[in-house]
């Protein structure tokens, strides 16, 4: 006798949970040869919203975990994903197509690109920090410092390195996100998220959306508790109108052409400049 | 006015007895059906102002300052001091030796027309003599305080002397007398059984409270949906029996727009719409005010707010 399928059933991630959407909305993916896949849920704003907040209490905790640890954290999160790799390959292949040997080759660039934002926590403010030569009996220091909660687009067709490439120097850095996945190819970002859940990331730090684009990208370019917004996985078309939306509360608003930069960490800090009194 | 009991305890007990229990399952299951209204538009619009007229602002730490009541006044009169046409709240909530402070503070700020309620009866726990007890609400009476927000002896209700209870209610309400409006703390979360809840309910309104409120806010569970649905039973019970309409306050873990909404919802199906105002229905809360500003703010302006347009409080 034959054993009946387990299907999975591919939810949200809010706030270290996966809830299905409060909306109760599904939508269809299908693979790179045109057949049925998957029913992952269709995030409404309210997800968003939902979202937002829990991005906004990790916040405080996050930001002021030792740069050391959260390097730990995030190493940790490439132990996970190792031991998850086939899972992440047979996704990429069916949603994107092309060999074994191109999806393996993503996964492990995906991987791999965590450690190498890891070893950057605890070296990002004393390379980008300053010693700052002033006129006056003051020691003068600016050291970067996280830029809060930070709305982020992914890449829509490298559904897996793309989406790490985004949040790594995001959450890096200090900061939390709500990150609205690949709209056509979200499977490797649920699979992450359950990678995320058990890897001692704290709950809230990355929230992970599956839906379309064009309904929740405004709503995160014009919320009022994002600080910045990353871009690069939104059609040109609907730029100008996140630019705007972005501009009323100055959102820091970048897209990104490399995936492995320190410029994408510090795209998303803030500067901080301290006076010192010498010989206090 | 009709009189249910003749004072003595053992009409009291012939009173509570003949009350008919609570079903704990229907009680949650409706509290539960209620909580899935959906309140949209103007609607929401109208309950967000509604709710803030009914937020009791709240302060009730051993940290408390004069500064942080001074602020929390101002903050009371103009919720949104961008936005006038925010109401202001139904009360300011202090402990009894901050209450001049809060009295004057309102009065500088314009909101003359805002009660000062003080907790009493040595709040939270209630543990003290009756002398006291009576001491500490004439010093806030003295103050200028015209809410009292008095506990109940659970020790004394839990063993069943429902008499004592019942006394110092009436020895506090005596104190009050036509200066101050009498709340009595029930805190549901210490009387383990919706039946004592509706008990309690019936022996503080029989006392002569002006209100009956859930809970301290330093026990949870505080103002659950189902505990603040059996007390509007209660005095929804107590109008139809003797024509008084007695005020609830839910006060305690009511932290959200969202939860404000289904006390709301709660008030207008289970009491009535009478109660649909700030002189039946108070909310005690601290966090919910920057909620409900910000939810305020996303109706306005058509997108979501943040916590760096309200108050740190």
């Amino acid at each position: 006798m034959s054993r009946i399928d387990i299907k999975k059933t591919y939810k949200l991630f809010i706030g270290g949970q996966f809830p299905r959407s409060e909306s109760g909305r599904s939508y269809e993916i299908k693979g790179a040869n045109g057949k049925f896949i998957a029913n992952p849920a269709l995030a409404s704003r309210k997800d968003l919203r939902d979202s937002v907040t829990s991005a906004k209490s990790a916040l405080s905790g996050w930001s002021s975990a030792t740069a050391f640890n959260r390097g730990q954290i995030l190493y940790r999160i490439a132990e996970i994903m190792e031991g998850r790799r086939d899972q992440f390959v047979t996704e990429i292949i069916a949603l994107e197509g092309g060999s074994a040997k191109v999806a393996n080759t993503q996964v492990e660039q995906a991987i791999d690109l965590w450690v190498w934002y890891a070893g950057w926590c605890d070296k990002i403010s004393t390379i980008a920090g300053a010693t700052n030569p002033i006129a006056g009996p003051y020691y003068n220091f600016t050291t970067p410092e996280e830029l809060g909660v930070v709305g982020i687009i992914a890449d829509q067709k490298d559904s897996l390195l793309g989406l790490v490439a985004a949040i790594a120097p995001v959450v890096a850095t200090g900061n939390t996100a709500v990150v609205i996945a690949s709209e056509k190819r979200p499977l490797p970002a649920i699979t992450l998220s359950e990678a995320l859940a058990t890897s001692d990331l704290p709950a809230g730090v990355l929230n992970i959306l599956t839906g379309k684009v064009s309904e929740l990208a405004p709503w995160l370019a014009s919320h009022m508790e994002i600080d910045g917004l990353d871009i690069s996985g939104v059609d040109p078309k609907i730029e100008s109108e996140l630019r705007i939306a972005g501009a009323e509360n100055l959102k820091r608003i970048h897209r990104f052409n490399k995936s492995q930069s320190p410029q994408r960490m510090l795209a998303f800090m803030e500067a901080k400049t301290v006076w010192h009194p010498i010989g206090v | 006015m009709v009189t249910l009991i003749d004072g003595s305890e053992a009409s009291l007990r012939k009173y509570l007895a003949a009350l008919p229990g609570v079903d704990k399952v229907g009680a949650d299951q409706r509290a539960a059906m209620l909580s899935t209204r959906s309140i949209k538009t103007t609607s929401k619009s109208w309950a967000i102002d509604m709710a803030i007229r009914m937020v009791d602002l709240t302060t009730l730490e051993g940290a408390d300052t004069a500064g942080k009541v001074r602020a929390i006044c101002a903050k009371a009169v103009h919720p949104d001091p961008t936005d006038f046409s925010v109401p202001s709240v139904g009360a300011v909530c202090v402990y009894n030796d901050l209450v001049k402070i809060a009295r004057e503070s309102l009065n500088l700020n314009g909101g003359s027309h805002i009660p000062v309620a003080a907790v009493t009866t040595a709040f939270p726990s209630g543990r003290a003599s009756l002398k006291v007890k009576i001491q500490d609400t004439q010093d806030a009476l003295h103050d200028g305080a015209t809410e009292i927000d008095m506990v109940i002896d659970r020790g004394a209700f839990l063993s069943g002397k429902f008499g004592l209870v019942f006394d110092e209610i009436i020895a506090i309400k005596e104190v009050c007398g036509n200066r101050a409006q009498l709340k009595v703390i029930l805190e549901t979360g210490e009387l383990t059984t919706y039946d004592n809840v509706r008990k309690a309910s019936f022996i503080a309104m029989l006392a002569g409270a002006d209100f009956i409120k859930t809970s301290t806010g330093k026990v949870s569970p505080a103002a659950t949906p189902p505990v603040v649905l059996v007390m509007l039973e209660a005095v929804r019970d107590y109008y139809l029996q003797t024509g008084m309409r007695i005020g609830v306050k839910a006060a305690g873990g009511i932290r959200t727009t969202k939860d404000a909404i289904k006390q709301l919802v709660l008030v207008n199906e289970v009491a009535g719409p009478e109660w649909l105002n700030p002189h039946l229905f108070r909310i005690g809360a601290s966090a919910l005010l920057n909620d409900l500003l910000m939810q305020r703010m996303k109706a306005a302006s058509g997108f979501y707010s943040g916590s760096n347009y309200v108050t740190l409080d």
